[in-house]
């Protein structure tokens, strides 16, 4: 295959990918929450299940008017949900789904991921202030400091698989993925997983948004395709955080004739993981803005780590 | 595409790519949506009243702190990762291990000292 052809077709890939698997967890997320709430969640779109529903979703938004306010800061307002989005297309063009899939392999794949997904907060900080809103302001000041605070769990957790592996390539991690990894690393994937979760600002989390008092937090002022891409964002950060627990801490590709089904077992182990924060969603009650810091702070920050020291234990021990 | 600079090439495309998808969803989305603005519709929103004061407005910011502990850690693990991927090796022995240990609990006492100072917790 020419270099060309080879490039358009992995690009096309990624670009599939970042459209279509955010569909997939919303629809799952749909018909997940509902059954565990006791009903039944949207079952006219498309006819079985209600299966066209976020895609009839995406249409409406396209139709609707884009109000931005008189107040508001124009050029920045309408940037933010763009800035929020593109970070995610960037992480999924170097995330690795089978043996050789992968959009771009980077040598610190993991350094790249790591500081692309940091760009959330400007995205956040620049829809809060340029929206001009009490409600918008408070909740991005709240977003801004609990993404800092997360950050932090968040890329320690991940140091330590890069010090087990003994690489910052997403491939290479995979490749020196060993099943007892799961116990040596347990602490660091919980706490990647949780401060995964108050990265996207999704419940337990969901302070910055908080819609009982803060009516959406910083997006309550977007509207129409503005506000659908924030969502999307959403989404799609459910889905790379997922293939991040996947690729760091569950093996990736790996399992049984992972030489030909690699892609199938990453896509089921994205899908569990991305399951798991679904229920989590359904099942706590969200924290308070000074509960969700300490937490940060006094138990995730402390478990990372300790989790690094253990990993350079073990680690040295194995030489 | 291989090499150093080719694999941030393909970064650049899609970039590029998604600046053609962006612009291609708006531009749907211009031609398709009404646009009827009215001065009420482009009033701030504040739960159905009118707004009181402007978004200037004085505020209690207690997020300072946690701001101020982030940038402590997050030249650690800016530190750390080029660490990581060499200490195991040979070559790096005790001593790469206990400056880093060194380094990391210099930022633990720091965060103790936070804790124990109170900042953590609201009054």
């Amino acid at each position: 295959m020419p270099l060309w052809a080879e490039l358009v077709l992995r690009l096309a890939g990624v670009v599939v990918a970042f459209l279509v698997l955010p569909l997939v967890v919303g629809q799952i997320e749909h018909k997940v929450m509902a059954h565990m709430q006791g009903r039944l969640g949207p079952m006219y779109a498309g006819g079985f299940h209600g299966w066209a529903q976020l895609v009839a979703d995406g249409v409406k938004f396209v139709q609707k008017e884009e109000v931005v306010p008189a107040a508001a800061d124009r050029p920045v307002f309408r940037a933010a949900p763009i800035v929020a989005l593109l970070p995610y297309l960037v992480v999924v063009l170097v995330l690795p789904l089978g043996p050789g899939l992968v959009g771009q392999a980077l040598d610190i794949g993991l350094f790249l991921v790591l500081a692309v997904v940091g760009v959330g907060v400007v995205a956040v900080l620049m829809a809060a202030w340029s929206s001009a809103n009490k409600y918008s302001l408070l909740g991005g000041l709240r977003a801004a400091a609990q993404l800092l605070a997360y950050e932090l769990p968040f890329v320690l957790a991940a140091a330590s698989v890069a010090m087990a592996a003994g690489t910052l390539s997403l491939s290479g991690i995979v490749e020196a993925w060993q099943p007892w990894w799961l116990a040596w690393q347990l602490p660091a994937m919980l706490v990647f997983l949780t401060a995964g979760i108050a990265e996207l600002r999704r419940p337990p989390f969901d302070m910055p948004i908080a819609d009982s008092e803060l009516v959406f937090g910083y997006m309550t002022e977007y509207t129409g395709l503005r506000f659908a891409l924030f969502l999307l964002a959403e989404y799609v950060g459910i889905v790379v955080v997922a293939a991040l627990t996947t690729v760091l801490f569950l093996g990736g590709w790996r399992g049984p004739f992972d030489e030909q089904l690699g892609w199938l077992w990453t896509l089921v182990k994205v899908l569990i993981v991305a399951f798991v924060i679904i229920w989590v969603r359904v099942t706590f009650p969200r924290l308070r803005a000074d509960q969700l810091q300490r937490f940060c702070w006094l138990v995730l920050v402390p478990v990372s780590l300790a989790q690094l020291v253990l990993t350079v234990a073990v680690r040295l021990a194995l030489n | 595409m291989s090499g150093y600079l080719g694999s941030y090439l393909t970064l650049g495309i899609v970039l590029l790519l998604a600046a053609v998808l962006f612009g291609a969803a708006f531009l749907v989305n211009r031609t398709l949506r009404p646009h009827r603005p009215n001065p009420g519709k482009l009033t701030t929103y504040e739960s159905g009243v009118d707004p009181v004061g402007g978004d200037w407005a004085q505020a209690e910011i207690r997020y300072y702190v946690y701001a101020y502990l982030y940038v402590l850690f997050a030249v650690e693990s800016v530190f750390l990762f080029p660490w990581a991927v060499v200490f195991a090796r040979p070559g790096f022995g005790r001593s790469t291990l206990i400056e880093m240990v060194v380094f990391v609990a210099v930022l633990l006492l720091g965060l103790l000292y936070a804790a124990r100072k109170g900042v953590l917790r609201w009054t």
